[in-house]
């Protein structure tokens, strides 16, 4: 039997001005009707670079393409011409991506952009026009025939991914393939696209190619798995199996490293808040970002703000370190007023409250060395260290926070994700802060980095006895690391309470839908997962 | 900032931008060209002066590549009979005066005046643009006329009406990067950190607009030079017996038709500085940006390659 897509012996080259680099060696797996293949991997790991292959997406040169197969429905797609790929794109292999907004035009309505899918291939307008009410409705948009008149930056992130599936399934194709479909989404939204897909599928038999770096997105749509690393298939298999019984070192630690598994802290009752905020409110124009937001913050404690894009949690963090003028409310600070502090004042209490952003790329300046990025600090405060200490603080900052002293001289883009993150950690530690704010801190960071990351904060609270408030979007990210979690949705306190009590026993609905949407590496919790949130939703 | 020295695994910045610039060669040539144009520039007047103002009348537009007259007059005569090549040179320290002071004085003003209304508060950066608008809807030939009129025309006057009619230029493009920068997440790290706005402006935004303001400045050189030819056309610029390049062109322009190379030369020597300026801010963009700068420090160890 001839599967659908078998894939065999592929290996994609790019020359590139530092040498060739192989980014994907001799990788095979295959696909089968009504089937979901599941291809997992950290970045770099050759994933994306496999699926652009199939589409014929890699720019040659200076990508080449140096061996191997890529057999549809029996036929060699790489022996192909241009033209008769092109047929074959969209009408019977189509995909979908990342970030919605950025593969739809701005320009043209929902609606032209579906009809023209199937007018491209050769449906006249009328039926075009029916059949993109269709599946609009399908993909589940309201008021579908209105919204084929919108364009696309009037819909939400979900319903931009959504108006995306309408379009790749408007030709009916045999195979899916989905790259990363919902990192960009909100967990609740996420597990909605996710039901969708599958329910695509059992409707018209296609299979699907999904590509993630998430355990999580696995456990919950694939049937099968195959796990990549440095371009190369490490593993393949049945999800369950896989996950139950992990033959390669890299899968093992790959699960290993999965958030939420851990003890859960214990914290302890202690009398004298370091920070305690009252009231705090934020209003841009006519719109409420942050309402009646009211917390206590213990020395040494992490305080955990989980809340889906808008609840206002950033706001806060941005209130406290006065990036944002807060309209009302108080936080004391030790006795001290942060939201009327005057300007003088401030400067010097910068010192003790820090933070560290989510994309530690975009954070650190790109033309400063790691040298200059974390002396600055006592460049601006000269009174924390006298300039001849500098190299050997430096050193031991960068020790602290598991870089070698000998990286001082380097920009940060000489660096990967996850060292950059390091360097902005060790840019917060040099002005010996006693708060930090950590503002998604991880969240752009591959599993394996984000558990080494949090263990990292994880040791300097307790080293240090430096204070944190960890503001996630994912809830099993701070369930090893928070003392207390407070719960946000749409500008308001939802649930405060200690970890084991807002994890265990939620009280409020909204964060029982939150905990039920959050995905489990485990495909056998997972699946329960699935029938408690079915039960919510009925 | 003086602690380059205490990176441990880079070498010495000097060496360094020199291994860069011999990986580029069109750069090395650019650089060694202006070198010569700021030597002529400096040293042309003293050493040449008599000669370029000598008339020779039996040499009136003397055709180029006449070998015999001796090697001043290798590239011909103008209409009074004077060498073209010593005047060109002699003509090197007044052009180069003027479009590199116009130039730097706009680009300075303009530059500090656009940080200031990107990163001030709106009513001050709304005064500065309306600043700029009345100036750019302001025609600047009529400009010069007016206040080359009334102050009399000399080099400073012409480095001053030349670089307020060009301030906007800079003035605008500024603003319109730091209106984009300020946002980037590490001026925020670096607020958070407590830095002065100062700081903020000259060490983390100004860095980043820089390369954007050199290239217009280099593309701004050779407008300056035109338009200074074109205001002595009219009279209120350089006044023979002074020259620059730019008046050399328009002199040249009644013979167009019977002695082209009136004109040729000092327009071939406005093209080669221009360009030789352009290369040179185009391996200076690559140069000094840290996340660039292995392209040119990969050609160099290339080629230690295969030599």
């Amino acid at each position: 039997m001839t599967h659908l897509l078998d894939v065999r012996d592929l290996s994609v080259e790019f020359h590139t001005a530092v040498g060739t680099v192989h980014a994907v060696k001799r990788v095979s797996f295959h696909l089968d009707r009504g089937e979901t293949l599941a291809i997992l991997g950290e970045s770099g790991s050759g994933k994306s670079v496999s699926s652009s292959a199939i589409m014929d997406l890699i720019d040659m040169p200076p990508g080449k393409i140096t061996s191997g197969q890529i057999l549809f429905d029996g036929r060699d797609l790489l022996k192909l011409p241009a033209s008769a790929r092109r047929d074959i794109n969209g009408r019977r292999i189509a995909m979908i991506f990342q970030d919605p907004l950025s593969h739809l035009n701005p320009v043209y309505t929902v609606g032209w952009q579906i009809e023209e899918a199937l007018t491209a291939h050769g449906a006249d307008r009328a039926t075009a026009r029916a059949e993109a009410l269709r599946l609009v409705a399908r993909v589940g948009i309201p008021n579908p025939a209105d919204s084929l008149k919108k364009y696309p930056h009037e819909f939400s992130g979900g319903q931009r991914q959504r108006l995306m599936i309408a379009m790749a399934l408007a030709l009916k194709p045999d195979l899916l393939i989905a790259d990363e479909p919902t990192t960009a989404l909100d967990v609740t939204v996420q597990a909605e696209v996710l039901a969708l897909l599958e329910e695509l599928q059992h409707e018209t038999g296609m299979g699907i190619l999904i590509i993630t770096h998430d355990l999580g997105v696995v456990a919950e749509i694939a049937d099968r798995v195959v796990v990549m690393n440095a371009g190369e298939v490490v593993e393949t298999g049945e999800t369950a199996q896989v996950y139950r019984n992990p033959q390669h070192p890299y899968t093992a630690r790959l699960i290993g490293a999965a958030p939420g598994k851990g003890e859960m802290h214990m914290p302890v009752p202690q009398a004298e808040p370091v920070l305690s905020v009252r009231n705090a409110r934020k209003v841009f124009g006519r719109f409420t970002a942050v309402e009646d937001v009211s917390f206590d913050l213990m020395p040494g404690e992490t305080l955990a703000i989980v809340g889906e894009s808008g609840s206002g949690k950033s706001t806060v963090a941005k209130m406290l370190l006065r990036l944002e003028e807060p309209t009302a409310g108080q936080a004391l600070w030790k006795g001290r007023d942060l939201f009327a502090m005057p300007p003088a004042e401030l400067h010097a209490l910068r010192r003790d409250l820090q933070m560290v952003f989510q994309d530690p790329t975009q954070s650190l300046n790109p033309r400063m060395t790691v040298w200059q990025l974390i002396t600055e600090a006592w460049v601006i405060h000269p009174a924390i260290l006298p300039r001849e200490k500098w190299k050997t603080r430096v050193a031991e900052l960068l020790q602290q926070v598991g870089l070698k002293p000998e990286m001082a001289g380097r920009y940060p883009h000489q660096f990967s994700g996850g060292q950059r993150q390091r360097i902005a950690i060790a840019r917060a530690l040099a002005l010996e802060p006693q708060l930090i704010i950590c503002d998604e801190a991880v969240s752009a960071l591959d599993v394996s980095v984000q558990a080494q990351v949090i263990a990292l904060l994880d040791d300097l609270r307790k080293r240090l006895g430096i204070s944190f408030i960890f503001i996630a979007h994912d809830l099993p990210v701070v369930r090893d690391f928070a003392d207390h979690v407070m719960v946000m949705e749409k500008g308001r306190v939802v649930e405060l309470g200690p970890v084991r009590q807002v994890f265990d026993s939620p009280q409020q609905p909204y964060t029982q839908r939150l905990l039920a949407a959050g995905l489990d590496p485990d495909p056998e919790v997972q699946a329960g997962r699935r029938a408690a949130r079915l039960a919510l939703a009925g | 900032m003086s602690h380059i020295d205490t990176i441990p695994d880079e070498p010495k910045p000097l060496v360094r931008f020199a291994r860069m610039l011999w990986a580029d060669k069109f750069a090395l040539a650019a650089v060694l060209f202006l070198l010569t144009v700021l030597v002529l520039a400096v040293a042309g007047p003293h050493w040449l002066d008599g000669a370029a103002q000598k008339q020779n009348l039996r040499g009136r537009n003397a055709p180029p590549f006449e070998w015999e007259r001796g090697w001043l007059w290798v590239l011909g005569a103008d209409a009074l009979g004077r060498p073209l090549l010593a005047r060109i040179i002699v003509a090197t320290q007044n052009t180069m005066m003027i479009a590199a002071g116009a130039v730097v004085c706009s680009a300075a003003i303009g530059t500090v005046l656009g940080l200031i209304a990107g990163y001030a508060g709106k009513r001050t950066g709304e005064v500065i643009l309306r600043l700029a608008d009345v100036i750019m809807s302001f025609p600047s030939l009529l400009l010069a006329v007016v206040v080359l009129y009334i102050l009399g025309p000399s080099v400073g006057n012409l480095i001053v009406v030349l670089s307020i009619t060009r301030i906007p230029v800079y003035l605008r493009t500024t603003r319109a990067e730091v209106l984009e920068v300020r946002e980037r997440m590490f001026v925020q790290a670096a607020k958070v950190m407590g830095a002065s706005g100062p700081r903020i402006i000259f060490r983390h935004i100004l860095p980043v607009v820089l390369p954007t303001l050199t290239t217009i400045a280099t593309l701004d050189f050779a407008f300056v030079m035109l338009a200074e030819s074109s205001l002595s056309f009219l009279g209120i610029g350089i006044q023979p017996p002074d020259i620059t390049w730019g008046l050399m062109i328009a002199q040249g322009k009644q013979y167009l038709t019977t002695a082209w190379w009136l004109s040729f030369w000092p327009g071939l020597a406005i093209i080669l500085t221009t360009l030789s300026l352009n290369l040179l801010s185009n391996w200076m963009r690559i140069a000094l940006d840290p996340v660039q700068r292995w392209r040119l420090e990969m050609r160099q160890t290339r080629k230690g390659e295969t030599a």
